[in-house]
């Protein structure tokens, strides 16, 4: 689905990714876990063409997308949920929707009612919210909408940025049910997190990204059990 | 005063106060998908009825009109891919000297290609000396041709950001241009429509009210001056506020009339964006927070 290969990316003449190369397959859940400031969300935006990058390749579904525009990523199959939701607060919940699945009515020039009742299907609130302003919603739903806005444009591949992030803990379970519900709708799903737990509780396989290098990667259930993952990011301390 | 004075003040107020909207919802429509303040939209207004004026000489009025709104709107579109777009990541400042410039090069321009000369269409209906009589006094037609098209753009323009794709595209991108680029669409071509619809409305505008103002190549500057009141007094990027906003300050300013010389109208008018500049900077009808988080 997506491959990455010595990936350098970086604002101006800082370099915050330094040569690396990751790969997702199909109707995988992947998570990338690490600090703030590691790359995480510079590794998603370069992937999404908000972010250039200075070299190395990125291939989506086999083609080169390194000097393709953000919103032709987008319709090539890949959306991004970024972090802290960036709905858009002015327009109404269904308004966002529709918008997301702007690139699908462009390419058809079909009604994306269908797939706007399939929303409605995963997250039922943001039906009962539809004519509410997007901004007016609480942080949970506004992620949810985030995710359902992003669904819109039926991607191939999902990308997450911190979903979790400044949610209250009811609220995260949640949202991780409905990413382990995506994968079992046949999606793959790219997930980044601080909260390295949850996210490999779910997730296939990860990377542990730090100062712009993976330094460990493997099975979700291998990771959970390594002890420099446990002690840097799952708060456990390990006899040595 | 009499009543008569009264409605004929006021309906001079509508009538400068709709131009004034129009000129402020140009602004607005440019500052919503890009953060920038457009200094040239009053030079549209100019070239709209430059052109609209020169075109009349071999073809009918509307027929005119309508070439001069739409070459207008292609100079719009050509300033924008020309002068901004392949700017990356460019401040807003810097964005906002490039349209000064501009305003500035426009003007120069049409001082040499129509001269100095004051120009003005015909009227719509009739001519100066007709009127129609309203509420007791008399109007000339030309003042309900003006409110009317005003009123027409307005009415159109909220239309098409509620019902069309493409509106809401717009839309989008001004409420959150990383969103909007995440959901496929492409930012730069909407900033490319915002100038080319503005400078549409603007010259439409300049060509309803040439035959009361008259046109002359630097008279886009104190429409300038004014609908950048008007925006500033509605609040920044609200339209529907800026018509408001237009109205009050076109009345305040006929009436003004009645009790100060005709020489300080304009002194008027800035007297009030001064104030309003540093007593309400996020306008009558904008919201504080809003205008806290907003970089200009």
């Amino acid at each position: 689905m997506l491959k990455i290969k010595n990936l350098e990316a970086g604002y101006g003449k800082l370099r915050v990714l330094k040569r690396i190369s990751m790969h997702v397959d199909t109707g995988e859940i992947v998570t990338i876990i690490g600090a703030n400031g590691a790359g995480k969300t510079t590794l998603l935006y370069t992937i999404a063409g908000i972010i250039k990058a200075s070299a190395g390749d990125i291939q989506l579904l086999g083609n080169p997308i390194n000097q393709t525009k953000p919103e032709k990523i987008v319709a090539a199959g890949c959306s991004l949920v970024p972090e802290g939701r960036q709905v858009f607060s002015t327009l109404t919940v269904r308004q966002n929707l529709i918008l997301g699945g702007y690139v699908q009515y462009k390419k058809n020039k079909v009604n994306t009612d269908a797939e706007l009742q399939h929303i409605y299907d995963i997250f039922p609130v943001m039906q009962q919210r539809e004519n509410q302003l997007a901004g007016t919603l609480s942080g949970g739903e506004q992620q949810m909408l985030a995710m359902g806005r992003a669904l819109m444009a039926k991607p191939k591949l999902i990308m997450l940025d911190e979903p979790s992030t400044g949610l209250a803990p009811l609220i995260v379970k949640n949202i991780f049910e409905i990413i382990g519900k995506l994968r079992n709708a046949g999606n793959t799903v790219l997930l980044i997190e601080q909260n390295a737990k949850a996210a490999l509780a779910i997730a296939d396989r990860g990377y542990v990204l730090e100062t712009g290098k993976f330094i460990l990667q493997g099975p979700s259930e291998d990771l959970l059990v390594n002890r420099d993952v446990q002690r840097a990011y799952l708060g456990r301390e390990v006899a040595v | 005063m009499t009543s008569q004075l009264f409605i004929q003040y006021l309906f001079a107020g509508i009538t400068y106060g709709s131009i004034y909207a129009i000129v402020a919802i140009g602004f607005n429509i440019i500052y919503n998908t890009t953060g920038i303040i457009n200094f040239a939209q009053g030079e549209f207004v100019m070239l709209g009825g430059m052109i609209a004026i020169s075109l009349h000489t071999i073809l009918p009025l509307p027929l005119a009109i309508g070439l001069a709104v739409i070459t207008t709107m292609i100079i719009g579109a050509l300033i924008e891919i020309i002068f901004i777009r392949w700017l990356k990541n460019p401040s807003v400042l810097r964005m906002i000297i490039i349209t000064i410039g501009l305003s500035i090069l426009i003007r120069e321009a049409a001082l040499h290609i129509w001269g100095e000369g004051v120009r003005s269409l015909p009227y719509f209906n009739g001519n100066e000396i007709s009127t129609i009589r309203i509420m007791g006094t008399n109007i000339s037609p030309q003042v309900l041709w003006v409110i009317g098209v005003c009123a027409v753009i307005v009415a159109l323009l909220s239309l098409f950001f509620k019902f069309t794709s493409l509106g809401q595209e717009m839309r989008a991108c001004a409420a959150n241009r990383l969103a909007a680029t995440l959901c496929g669409i492409s930012t730069k071509n909407m900033v490319t429509l915002s100038f080319m619809l503005s400078a549409g409305i603007g010259a439409l505008a300049g060509c309803v009210v040439s035959p009361i103002t008259y046109t002359q190549y630097d008279g886009g500057t104190p429409l300038a001056i004014k609908g950048f009141t008007v925006a500033v007094l509605g609040g920044l990027g609200n339209s529907m506020a800026a018509v408001i906003a237009g109205l009050l300050l076109g009345i305040i300013e006929s009436f003004s009339v009645s009790v100060v010389p005709l020489a300080f109208q304009d002194a008027i008018s800035i007297a009030i964006l001064l104030t309003i500049l540093f007593v309400r900077p996020h306008g009558l009808f904008g919201s504080k927070e809003a205008a806290g988080l907003k970089e200009f």
